[in-house]
């Protein structure tokens, strides 16, 4: 789910012609923030059929459907049936932080009336969120919540990765998730991280981010148990590596030591070499710190063969999800090797000379059997992920 | 999980700033003073338990990283270093790769609601210093800087179980050969805001803050986390205690413990009629969701100490999602 649309089709096209969804903000009064621009998603009027009763998706904040949305994609298209230990793994920066905003603002304003406040507390809080997923696809198992900033969901998915490969789990449901919400808007426009004049990554003039919401969640599962019940398999996941930065809370260390060290891991568990990739879903948020900084780190990956590797940004078409951003990326990264294209950072004019690779503006066919998708968040949080192409 | 032990505690809370103080105050078994606190727009105060000021300046306070940090940073940074030890310095020479999985609930709520209201004031001067405290990551980021670790970094979000899950996750991670050591930190603080809306649903509970830390690695001595049972999700009808029901049977298949931690006695509770020693911290300390559930452990672990204590159960029955179970024997 992302501004581009409801669902892989939809998606899929947007993001190989390098369509924007950017527009005047809608979702709260952005009147008077500094960039009043953002990547809005538009959910169908009613949500799709589940085990959800109407009163309890008359509750559910906008973060939560866009969650339900992706989930109940996800659950049609892996065929998974209703069972009572399949681990659930979700990243997000703020859950249902809409429901918070109105909780605080009725509780200053009217602070006698306790009217949907307990409904407010009850669903702004992640767990809810994700526990009304189960109850809307008929399943129970351990839950976990990385709130790793935006690199959540590359984290989340990350993290289900390590429990099927230590042989915990033979499955797990995992992705990200996030709505847009005043506060986390202001924070930003307080930082004065977004673009007053639109996302261009890794463009010489870039100015900043825009932002977006979305959720995606991908069923992951050993390739015994998908064979042995016929699945269709939409790609292997093959590495994962996680970092911390510590240079700066907000900030990334300008030779991007922490997004060496994960991009390394992640070919280190995947047992590839760089020259092997075929495309970097950069995190590319457009920043002049993080695209600068993101860049030097692919150029020292690569070596000698950064001028072979493909990269492109798709947060110029969406904007930066947050705690759904590595999740949305991970799954436009198996659209791309499905696909066999290239998604294109169409805003982007000038390159900055500081990008050694091959970026990519345009709409591009290519050969590609691995895609590496890149998170990195407030905090230092830095992960990425290395997705093969299924035959 | 067996070889994986325990090197560390470290706990702030209402009690005071160490491990020693806890532990003290729970052995006098009497609750902890309860502070009013200011309900804006309201005439009546929220009662919480608070951590009280610490008794000499911390000398980790002047990095600059940490100067402006919120309470729960300060509470999970000092839990964190007491549990730590000497260990802090093998981990700033890059000798030990120290993995952070840092637990809440509420999380940095004092800043996230300070930053709103001035959002909602004017956004055009709502503070830049103070947004990025309202992370949930922002506490186990300042960790990170103070103590040098890069290696991999979790914020894991869910209600007073995450905590015990987190330790799951650490255990994963020394298994799999990720990190040398890893530090579980569980840690809240107290605002308005999550009192006012606590008192809509327990209006007898106070809350309190603080947090609790483990520092666990490989070793063949030590306390050793024996088990961690599946986290029992509330859904379905009487959700909860068929939670804790099921938590309570996959403990006891480990054998009886010595001594039982658990998180408060409730109506219908299945361990009511179970004849060992039953510590319940909360009703000492107040509660504090995920910082509650590492003071448990923590308890848990000293109590390990003694010759006479075998085993010690720890049952976690979280306030709205679900009841999970630790047990911890003498490795």
């Amino acid at each position: 789910v992302t501004a581009l649309g409801v669902g892989w089709t939809q998606n899929a096209e947007g993001f190989r012609s390098g369509r924007q969804a950017f527009r005047p903000v809608t979702a709260f009064d952005a009147g008077r923030q500094r960039v009043r621009q953002a990547a809005e998603v538009d959910l169908p009027a009613s949500l799709p059929p589940t085990r959800l009763t109407a009163r309890h998706e008359r509750r559910l904040d906008r973060a939560a459907r866009q969650l339900l949305w992706a989930g109940v994609e996800c659950w049609r298209q892996s065929g998974w049936e209703p069972t009572e230990n399949l681990p659930l793994v979700l990243g997000t920066t703020s859950g249902g932080m809409t429901l918070g905003e109105e909780f605080l603002k009725q509780a200053q304003a009217v602070p006698a009336s306790n009217r949907r406040q307990p409904t407010r507390v009850t669903h702004y809080q992640c767990q809810r969120q994700a526990m009304s997923l189960m109850e809307a696809l008929g399943f129970t198992g351990p839950l976990t919540i990385i709130a790793n900033a935006c690199a959540s969901g590359a984290n989340s998915i990350g993290h289900a990765f390590d429990l099927i490969r230590s042989g915990r789990t033979k499955r797990v449901l995992a992705g990200g998730f996030d709505g847009l919400s005043e506060l986390v808007f202001a924070g930003f426009n307080s930082l004065q991280a977004m673009s007053p004049t639109g996302c261009r990554p890794f463009s010489a003039d870039r100015d900043g981010l825009g932002l977006g919401e979305g959720a995606a969640l991908l069923a992951l599962e050993t390739l015994v148990s998908a064979n042995q019940r016929g699945a269709e398999i939409l790609g292997e996941l093959v590495g994962y590596g996680a970092a911390t930065d510590v240079h700066h809370l907000t900030q990334p260390h300008p030779e991007g030591e922490a997004a060496l060290q994960s991009m390394t891991e992640a070919c280190r568990v995947a047992r590839i070499a760089p020259e092997q990739v075929g495309y970097i879903n950069a995190h590319g948020t457009g920043t002049p710190l993080n695209d600068g900084a993101e860049a030097m780190a692919i150029n020292r990956w690569a070596g000698a063969t950064a001028p072979m590797i493909r990269v492109s940004s798709t947060k110029a078409s969406v904007g930066h999800l947050l705690g759904a951003a590595g999740s949305v990326e991970a799954v436009i990264c198996l659209m791309a090797l499905r696909g066999q294209w290239l998604p294109p950072s169409a805003t982007t004019r000038e390159i900055d000379p500081v990008c050694r690779f091959d970026f990519v503006t345009a709409p591009r066919e290519a050969k590609l059997d691995y895609a590496l998708t890149n998170s990195f968040g407030f905090g230092g949080a830095n992960a990425s992920l290395i997705f093969r192409r299924w035959s | 999980v067996s070889r994986i032990t325990i090197q560390g505690v470290g706990a702030v809370s209402p009690a005071g700033w160490s491990v020693a103080d806890l532990l003290q105050a729970v052995s006098l078994g009497t609750a902890l003073p309860v502070a009013p606190l200011e309900r804006p727009a309201r005439d009546f105060k929220l009662p919480v338990r608070r951590v009280p000021s610490p008794a000499s300046p911390q000398a980790w306070l002047r990095q600059p990283r940490l100067r402006r940090v919120s309470p729960i940073s300060r509470f999970a940074t000092a839990a964190a270093l007491e549990a730590l030890g000497a260990d802090a310095g093998l981990v700033g020479a890059g000798a030990l790769r120290l993995g952070i999985v840092y637990c809440v609930m509420a999380g940095c709520v004092n800043y996230s609601s300070r930053f709103y209201q001035e959002v909602l004031n004017n956004p055009a001067t709502a503070s830049p210093l103070v947004f990025p405290e309202t992370v949930f990551n922002a506490p186990a980021s300042h960790l990170a800087a103070l103590l040098g670790t890069t290696a991999v970094n979790y914020t894991q979000v869910g209600d007073d179980t995450a905590f015990v899950q987190g330790l799951a996750t650490a255990a994963g991670w020394l298994l799999e050969d990720r990190v040398d050591g890893c530090l579980v930190i569980g840690a809240e603080e107290c605002d308005w805001l999550t009192s006012d809306a606590m008192r809509l649903f327990a209006p007898e509970t106070v809350l309190a803050e603080g947090a609790g830390a483990i520092y666990l690695k490989r070793s063949a001595s030590g306390v050793a986390l024996e088990a961690i049972t599946d986290p029992q999700i509330y859904l379905g009808r009487d959700p909860r205690s068929a939670a804790i029901r099921a938590v309570q049977r996959e403990l006891e298949t480990l054998g009886a413990p010595t001594q039982l931690f658990d998180s408060g006695a409730a109506q219908g509770d299945p361990w009511q009629d179970w004849p060992g020693r039953r510590t319940s911290l909360r009703q000492f300390t107040g509660d504090a969701f995920c910082a509650a559930s590492a003071w448990q452990v923590v308890a848990a672990a000293e109590a390990l100490r003694k010759p006479s204590t075998a085993r010690v159960s720890v049952m976690v029955a979280g306030c709205n999602h679900a009841a999970i179970g630790l047990s911890l024997i003498r490795a």
